[in-house]
């Protein structure tokens, strides 16, 4: 196997709350491969936006700590890096997009300077070269009139445009890894397909790899080549994206599937509905995070946390029981 | 029963204008919103409608215009036969009582200063429908109940429940007057996956146990399909096709439906793979000077010079499939 891209292994970050600390990311490890798509699936408060957000350095601390782990990209640990280091890392090597364009502008500049400042910060251009730059971008990613639009405040571009410009300036220093945290997640369904599409078009032109996150399993089986399950700040399930819709294992994943109703199918079946609530943890369990909701759970479930172990070629799965037999594994 | 005592709610040529005043200052031209444009439906007894649509279609407008929360510019609501456009006051509150709303963000809609007995058992009171302490309080334990909340939250603040809690919390608020029609404005979409299907599979229970009538409002086509019987699509105030739910999905006519059902995500790879989808380009345009003739006609991928001259005409192409576009005769033979 090549050397991967990004190698994450045992991820932990807290978050200091009045009430403890809370664990939201509870020892994660992972391996990017060049120009691999991953889908990081999870509910609200699964750890899923914090990870990545860890990777990068991006975690608000305080309250938030990276207690454990490492993160290595080209060898480089990201989490040992000084902030001048991985700032040249952020934006230019490893992008991200944010759900929330509005917030992830800037409304005071325009969009063109906030893209040409960052092709003058890290790729040392001149005004001249980074503004013909900027229009190439905004071009690429289907904003009409790019050369005119350069001057527009955020605040004048529509949602799907504001979210084409995120991508333009994520984009804009051809970076290896892109991170998309949920960014189609605010626009209606037409406008999602054609960020996707130019998303899908911009990776294959560009080779780069992708960490996509959501909460829709819709969305990641059309995009993904790896899907990555996430409750409670672990990692319950991972498995390349066929075998996790055809042969989902952890009881969470099955529950998820079951619960998403399938506008294709004519046979109408009853949707799968998952009581109780996700858990915030403010210590490590000494039990399955998903037992006190799960209707698999046996006795072990409630003594011992599962490790994620490898159950066929690339599925992972973090369960006591085999839900076929209902039994332990 | 005729078939006419079969309809619940007949919508008829509904317009709802918004007026704008862009600068107070200068007194430009004042301009209106064309939010709902001559919409007609009805809704019979018993059924699923949903009112599917991108953000800024006019599905919510059509909903709260309905109940009379916004009085329509013209056009009229007959419910039971009577038209609450002409109705005002007492008279109106009193027909209203027969139709409820589920808002969308369970958050927002319930009184953080109320407890969970006051805010369900309010309805009750207002229209005075209730006696005693203890009648309340029979009533408050029976509406949790059918939502399947545990009666012995009465005494708790909103605060103290999840997002699908306060939904079923909201539910049991529109049953307290026993009404017949819902309007579910979007009831699931602040929800968390997990949980969405908890409330959506209440809402089907409950529908068959008191033979509810719904107007679903919803952005979620894969779950609309799941829920409702017949499928209104809207695009800019107007709905452009309206079909049973198997006859939409598996025949959409009109441009629109078929880019809007080929941009949803299906969850299943092997599907995915040899999806064919219709990208639309550009956005959808302002409902302050929509497009001349067809109002899709700006995205349209197949748009001639007639869409932009004509206004299409409302047609019943094959026995209750309706739908509005110039072009659907040539598409389909």
């Amino acid at each position: 196997m090549p050397e991967p891209l990004l190698d994450v292994q045992g991820l932990e970050t807290q978050f200091k709350t009045p009430d403890g600390p809370v664990h939201a990311v509870n020892g994660v490890s992972f391996s990017l491969a060049n120009g691999e798509t991953i889908g990081l699936v999870g509910e609200s408060g699964c750890g899923k936006s914090v990870t990545m957000l860890s990777v990068l350095r991006l975690i608000p601390s305080p309250p938030g700590r990276i207690a454990a782990g490492s993160a290595l990209f080209h060898g480089q640990d990201l989490l040992k890096m000084s902030n001048e280091e991985i700032r040249q890392v952020r934006g230019a090597q490893i992008s991200m997009v944010f759900q929330d364009p509005m917030t992830s502008f800037n409304s005071v500049l325009t969009i063109g300077r906030q893209i040409t400042e960052t092709l003058e910060t890290h790729l040392g251009m001149s005004p001249a070269q980074s503004r013909q730059r900027a229009i190439e971008l905004l071009d690429q990613v289907g904003i009409p009139r790019a050369k005119d639009r350069l001057n527009d405040y955020p605040h004048q571009f529509s949602g799907g445009m504001r979210q084409r410009a995120m991508i333009a300036m994520a984009l804009a220093c051809r970076p290896q890894i892109l991170i998309a945290d949920e960014p189609t997640t605010a626009l209606d369904v037409t406008i999602q397909a054609q960020i996707i599409e130019l998303v899908k078009r911009l990776r294959d032109q560009l080779g780069m790899a992708i960490i996509w996150i959501t909460h829709d399993l819709g969305i990641i089986a059309g995009l993904a080549q790896r899907v990555i399950v996430m409750y409670g700040g672990y990692f319950i399930e991972e498995a390349p994206v066929k075998e996790l819709y055809g042969n989902p294992q952890h009881p969470y994943t099955i529950g998820l599937l079951g619960s998403l109703p399938r506008m294709d199918l004519d046979q109408r079946r009853d949707l799968v509905s998952i009581e109780g609530l996700p858990p915030v943890l403010f210590e490590k369990p000494a039990y399955c995070p998903f037992a006190p909701r799960c209707k698999y759970a046996i006795e072990h479930c409630q003594q011992e946390n599962p490790l994620l172990v490898e159950i066929g070629p690339g599925h992972r799965v973090a369960c006591w029981v085999d839900p076929r037999t209902g039994r332990a594994r | 029963m005729t078939p006419d005592e079969n309809i619940l709610l007949r919508v008829e040529n509904l317009v709802k204008y918004f007026p704008v005043h862009s600068s107070a200052l200068f007194r430009r031209r004042a301009e209106v919103v064309h939010a709902v444009d001559d919409v007609s439906f009805v809704l019979q007894r018993g059924e699923t409608l949903g009112l599917v649509g991108e953000s800024g279609c006019g599905k919510s407008t059509t909903g709260r215009t309905i109940l009379q929360l916004y009085r329509p510019t013209s056009g009229a609501v007959y419910l039971d036969g009577v038209d609450l456009v002409k109705l005002k006051g007492k008279e109106l509150r009193m027909i209203r009582r027969k139709m409820q709303m589920i808002f969308q963000d369970p958050y927002a809609s319930l009184n953080p200063r109320m407890t969970v007995g006051e805010i369900v058992s309010d309805p009750l009171l207002v229209y005075n429908e209730v006696r005693s302490r203890k009648e309340i309080d029979e009533e408050v334990r029976y509406l949790l109940g059918l939502v399947r909340l545990d009666p012995s939250f009465t005494n708790r603040y909103p605060h103290e429940f999840s997002g699908g809690q306060r939904q079923r919390i909201g539910v049991a608020r529109a049953l307290a007057l026993r009404p017949q029609l819902i309007i579910c404005d979007e009831p699931i979409s602040a929800l968390d996956v997990s949980i969405q299907a908890q409330v959506v599979n209440l809402l089907i229970e409950l529908q068959k146990k008191l033979n509810l009538t719904y107007l679903f409002i919803a952005h979620d086509l894969s779950m609309v399909r799941h829920v409702c019987n017949r499928v209104a699509v809207m695009y800019l105030g107007v709905i452009v096709e309206l079909a049973a739910s198997y006859e939409l999905y598996h025949n959409p006519l009109h441009p629109y439906t078929q880019a809007l059902l080929s941009s949803v995500p299906i969850p299943d790879p092997n599907v995915e793979e040899k999806r064919q989808r219709i990208i639309l380009k550009g956005e959808i345009p302002s409902p302050v000077n929509p497009p001349s003739g067809c109002r899709f006609r700006t995205r349209c991928p197949i748009a001639q010079a007639v869409c932009a001259e004509l206004k299409p005409e409302w047609r019943e192409i094959r026995p209750d499939h309706f739908v509005a576009c110039h072009l659907v005769n040539f598409q389909t033979q």
